[in-house]
């Protein structure tokens, strides 16, 4: 617990299965989220949805709805305040370029046409179902197999999307061993517990929002647009979210309609997305159709994959599901070549769920390298580790730091793989089939600038204050960790105030690169307090005065000299010199040169038993091992909760999950946790997480790469590897439901 | 959900008054279905009678029948010893139903009046015969995965979701209704309609009806059945298929035996034909599938749901097996 100059971080926090620093707060009901914001008097919006496809509006009856006691307001494209429309240009997060309740035009089921504003919420609800809309229908394509226009994007987020190396058609061809598969997973939504939320209120033309947002500057930037004011007058404020896996990472009409309704009122308005409106109102993971082609050698070594994906976006934002990344980048492979096409349909607009592009893109390379393995009949994991690239194939450059491969031999020893015997159906407990499979999983680690800024006040208190956030991960605790390891604190004394717009700007918390970007700008914030601190004791009246920095070490929330450890300031002490009472540093953080020497990326294996009962068709997961390569790992605890979570929905997306659209009415018909399927407790077996824990220094000063999408990568195509193995069925459409085993037993 | 007048009864009889006081009144007693349906507006009562409170809930044996108060509480009635010992059926059914906490709260005579799960019925939007009469039916040519293939008319393919009732079919339970006319008792076979042209009727209980109990005799059959239940994934979820069976053997010959399916009807599925065909059969595989393809036989399965034929014929043979004491 000690820090210097020198050497500031001593580690004695960092990596710690220290408890969440919320924890409490959270079980007892402290913690105030978004729809607990603390508002006088608020009116409360209750949303109503299309029920077409496409089309228009054609009437309005309000006169039902009007009538409902305690109904102040009907919000329609007819009184709403003109708002622009946000371009998908990167200068605002918007996935959906509709701005809300502008025309009346209706462009997928589901769209939001109205908000019902009641001085109560069941007068609004009541309100709500008694509007009247008539449309006008158009013919709409809500399916796939139904889009005429189909989009080939060259870029998405910066990266080639149509990637070609070598001369893939001709390796192909020319190959010992050929696999042709098409691989197929459904669209699927985010489900947070805490659905999105949007407390609105103007205050003398400012506008303050409490919002369930993975970014408070996004959102801030993207209702400054919609409103034409300067950000500095609009405040978004999230401290805490019930999780969002992506569907709060960008900004979603409803926040702007609760906006304009508070707007129209004069008064705090209050909206909550019912569950059912969640599934077309803030994104979900695209459907994708993959056609994967590999060429190998004998012996299992690539030498041409094609990777073809297809997958379906809406006609009013932009989003592709890059499934074929996985393909450009994971194995050593001389000649790819990966395409992706988008079909635009009369459908919401989808965006990043939970590792975006990986989840999906995982289970199609990693069955088809198991198809492979079995083509060339030899062990699964072989075919992973003969493959492996020793430097990144797309770049060209080398890896900061990879220890993939020893992901798959720890992985294998302490799952047992060795004592897999490799036919299908050739492993049994009792009367039930058992089978094992393996996959490699894989997330790029991101980052982004960030700032924070570091206070020690007068009672010694230490704040540390960032506009990022908490979806339930463990941010609080991790930058309390940071913050008292470089001042030689304990978590408990330091204070973390996150998710406010004014506070030191922060990205997104979205792609796993929080803790690589904030995290370095809390040490650096912190480090630049405590360099503050030392030279206010060593060169004022105190115990320190006149010793130099590096003579000084920090000790239990104080300062003493190394050599007389009884010569000692406390903080609250040091802080009484400033001229000001307080110590304030802000800390930066920011990438540099780095990607232009080094590929960035993390890697794990994922190992899986299932156990089918093949009278029943019934399948269970029984184990699931993951060994990841997240560089350090700055709190053991929280850390393995995210693998555990990830794996858990990896299991979900193999087995149950699945947004099903009525094919007729492009009206998703699996809109609440009893018709969407995910996993319960009874399914989910003991997960075990372990971490190859090697400090990636070459990406950020804490050697942190995030933990938060890699876990669900691998996982699906581990799950439907171990069900070929136990069954003998390949499964190349999620999820893996009892109707497509059901013929298992005549499969062999 | 709509404005409604709460008012609580402190017996059946002004239960029963409260509830005939006013057009589309419903009883509310866990509130496990009704709630739910009121917020997504298929359910619009204008006084809900809350009759939770009435002394409905004792599980006790009068003789050779076991009688289950309506109100008593389906976690409750499940692990009752009573129950447990002479219906396992009924235990296990009531078991593999929900979750722990809705158990806790669902009473035994809402549960036999619980709603479909079909997405057509439950969102307003969609066309529904039992919702709104003569107005269509969305699911015949919508997603049909969880739909029945057996009672099914072309006005309705709604599946009956639950499993108690299923287990009850089996034993041959009945319902006892106190109404205008007084108590009286409705074996369960009668007690379910199939949907035929009106799938807006589902149960023989008119309006000012009120469940009081449910009556299951004790005999050796029903202490030898089970309920076994095959859904998606592993807790909290509706029968892809279910099986509820009882069965006695005599000199290695099936000497009596119940059969009743789940999940696979629009009604709890009584399958007297298979039970026909299994008297006096050896209790092996082959009786046990041909009794499963009879069972299956009128089965009329829509674009999705025609893995549960075959299902649902593994299932019967599992649970024969099961309960005739072969190996699992």
């Amino acid at each position: 617990m000690t820090a210097t100059a020198e050497r500031p971080a001593t580690r004695g926090f960092i990596g710690r299965p220290v408890d969440r620093v919320d924890g409490r707060a959270k079980v007892t009901g402290a913690a105030r989220y978004a729809a607990d914001a603390p508002v006088d008097a608020p009116l409360f919006a209750v949303i109503v949805q299309s029920t077409i496809a496409r089309g228009r509006m054609t009437a309005i009856d309000e006169r039902a709805t009007r009538a409902v006691p305690g109904v102040v307001e009907v919000v329609t494209y007819r009184n709403a305040p003109r708002v622009p429309a946000l371009p998908f240009d990167f200068s605002v997060p918007v996935q959906e370029e509709l701005a809300p309740l502008q025309t009346a035009d209706v462009h997928y089921d589901g769209q939001h046409v109205a908000a019902v504003v009641g001085t109560t919420f069941e007068a609004a609800r009541e309100g709500a179902a008694l509007l009247r809309i008539e449309y006008e229908v158009q013919d709409a394509e809500v399916t796939i197999a139904a889009a005429h226009q189909i989009d080939v994007p060259e870029q998405w987020f910066g990266d080639d999307i149509q990637p070609r190396r070598g001369e893939p058609e001709t390796a192909y061809e020319s190959s010992d061993v050929k696999i042709d598969a098409s691989y197929v997973t459904p669209a699927e939504n985010h489900n947070p517990l805490e659905p999105s939320v949007t407390v609105a209120e103007w205050r003398d033309g400012d506008l303050i929002v409490h919002d369930s947002t993975q970014w408070v500057r996004g959102t801030r930037a993207a209702l400054a647009k919609h409103f034409a004011l300067d950000e500095e007058r609009v405040h978004v404020i999230a401290p805490f979210l019930g999780g969002g896996f992506g569907c709060k990472g960008f900004f979603w009409p409803h926040a702007a309609i609760a906006a304009m309704a508070a707007k129209l009122t004069n008064r705090p308005v209050k909206l909550v997305l019912t569950r059912e409106q969640m599934f077309t109102s803030c994104g979900r993971r695209s459907e994708t159709h993959q056609h994967i082609r590999v060429g190998a050698a004998r012996d299992g070594r690539l030498q041409a994959v094609l990777h073809d994906v297809l997958s379906e976006s809406s006609r009013v934002g932009t989003f592709v599901e890059a499934a074929g990344g996985v393909t450009t980048m994971l194995f050593d492979i001389p000649n790819i070549a990966v395409t992706h096409r988008v079909a635009r349909l009369d459908v919401p607009t989808p965006t990043a769920m939970r590792a975006p592009g990986e989840a999906p893109g995982s289970y199609a390379l990693g069955s088809a390298l198991d198809e492979l393995a079995y083509a060339c009949g030899i062990d699964p994991l072989d075919v992973l580790r003969r493959n492996h690239a020793n430097t990144d194939p797309a770049s060209g450059l080398p890896f900061s730091s990879k220890h993939l491969l020893a992901c798959y031999e720890r992985g294998a020893e302490a799952f047992g793989w060795s004592s897999r015997t490799p036919a299908p159906r050739s492993m049994r407990a009792g009367t039930e089939l058992i089978g094992w499979g393996v996959a490699t999983a894989t997330y790029p680690a991101m980052r982004a600038p960030a700032e924070a800024r570091v206070t020690i006040g007068t009672g010694g208190t230490i704040d540390v204050a960032s506009a990022t956030h908490d979806l339930g991960t463990g941010m609080y605790t991790i930058l309390a960790q940071i913050a008292a390891d470089t001042l030689g604190v304990d978590p408990s004394a330091v204070n973390v105030r996150i998710g406010d717009s004014t506070f030191p700007n922060a990205p997104v918390a979205g792609g796993s690169m929080s803790s690589a970007s904030v995290g370095p700008a809390v040490q650096d914030a912190a480090l630049r307090a405590y360099r503050e601190a030392v030279s206010l004791a060593t060169s004022s009246d105190s115990p320190l005065h006149g010793l130099s920095p590096d003579a000084i070490e920090a000790h239990d929330g104080t300062l003493r000299a190394k050599a007389d450890p009884s010569r000692a300031i406390a903080y609250a002490d040091v802080a009484q010199l400033a001229e000001t009472g307080t110590i304030e540093a802000l800390g930066t953080s920011a990438p540099g040169d780095e990607g232009e020497r080094f590929s960035f990326h993390s890697f794990g294996a994922q190992f899986v038993e299932v156990r089918y009962d093949e009278e029943l068709a019934r399948l269970r997961v029984s184990r699931a091992l993951g060994v990841f390569d997240c560089g350090r790992i700055l709190n053991a605890k929280t850390a393995r909760s995210q693998m555990i979570g990830g794996i858990t929905w990896g299991i979900g997306m193999a087995l149950f999950e699945e947004t099903v659209r009525d094919d007729r009415a492009g009206a998703v018909v699996t809109n609440n946790l009893a018709d969407y399927h995910m996993p319960v407790n009874a399914d989910i077996p003991d997960i075990e997480v372990l971490f190859v824990e090697e400090p990636d220094l070459r990406f950020n000063p804490l050697g942190v790469r995030g933990v938060g999408e890699i876990g669900i990568t691998g996982v699906a195509a581990a799950i439907a590897n171990a069900v070929y193995h136990a069954t003998g069925v390949r499964v190349r459409d999620l999820p893996i439901v009892p109707e497509k085993l059901l013929g298992s037993a005549a499969a062999v | 959900m709509r404005a409604f007048e709460y008012v609580v009864a402190d017996s059946p009889a002004s239960a029963r008054a409260l509830v005939r006081e006013v057009d589309g009144a419903r009883f509310y007693a866990g509130g496990t279905t009704l709630v739910d349906l009121m917020k997504s507006d298929v359910e619009q009562p204008r006084r809900v009678v809350d009759i939770s409170r009435l002394a409905l809930t004792a599980v006790e044996r009068r003789g050779d029948v076991v009688r289950i108060g309506a109100l008593a509480r389906n976690s409750d009635v499940a692990y009752d010893p009573l129950i447990a010992q002479n219906f396992p059926a009924i235990s296990e059914a009531l078991l593999s139903g929900a979750s722990g906490q809705i158990r806790n709260a669902a009473t035994i005579g809402g549960n036999l009046l619980q709603r479909t799960r079909c997405t057509y019925f439950r969102e307003t939007r969609w066309r529904c015969n039992k919702r709104e009469p003569g107005s269509g039916c969305d699911a015949l040519e919508g997603f049909n995965r969880g739909h029945a293939v057996l009672g099914t008319s072309s006005a309705c393919i709604a599946t009956y979701p639950g499993d108690f009732a299923v287990a009850l079919a089996a034993l041959s339970a009945r319902v006892v209704v106190e109404g205008d006319g007084g108590e009286r008792t409705i074996a369960l076979d009668d007690f379910y309609v199939l949907p035929g042209d009106h799938p807006e009727r589902e149960t023989a209980v008119g309006p000012g009806d009120l469940i009081t109990a449910v009556e299951v005799s004790v005999e050796p059959l029903h202490a030898r059945s089970h309920y076994l239940k095959v859904r998606d994934r592993a807790s909290f979820e509706f029968a892809l298929v279910s099986v509820a069976c009882a069965a006695w053997l005599n000199d290695e010959r099936i000497d009596q035996v119940r059969l009743a399916l789940g999940g696979v009807g629009t009604v709890p599925w009584r399958a007297r034909d298979a039970e026909i065909a299994l008297a006096g059969a050896a209790p092996d595989d082959d009786a046990f599938r041909d009794a499963a393809d009879i069972a299956l036989a009128g089965a009329v399965p829509r674009a999705h749901n025609g893995f549960k034929v075959e299902l649902a014929k593994r299932a019967i043979v599992r649970a024969l097996r099961t309960v005739c004491g072969g190996a699992a």
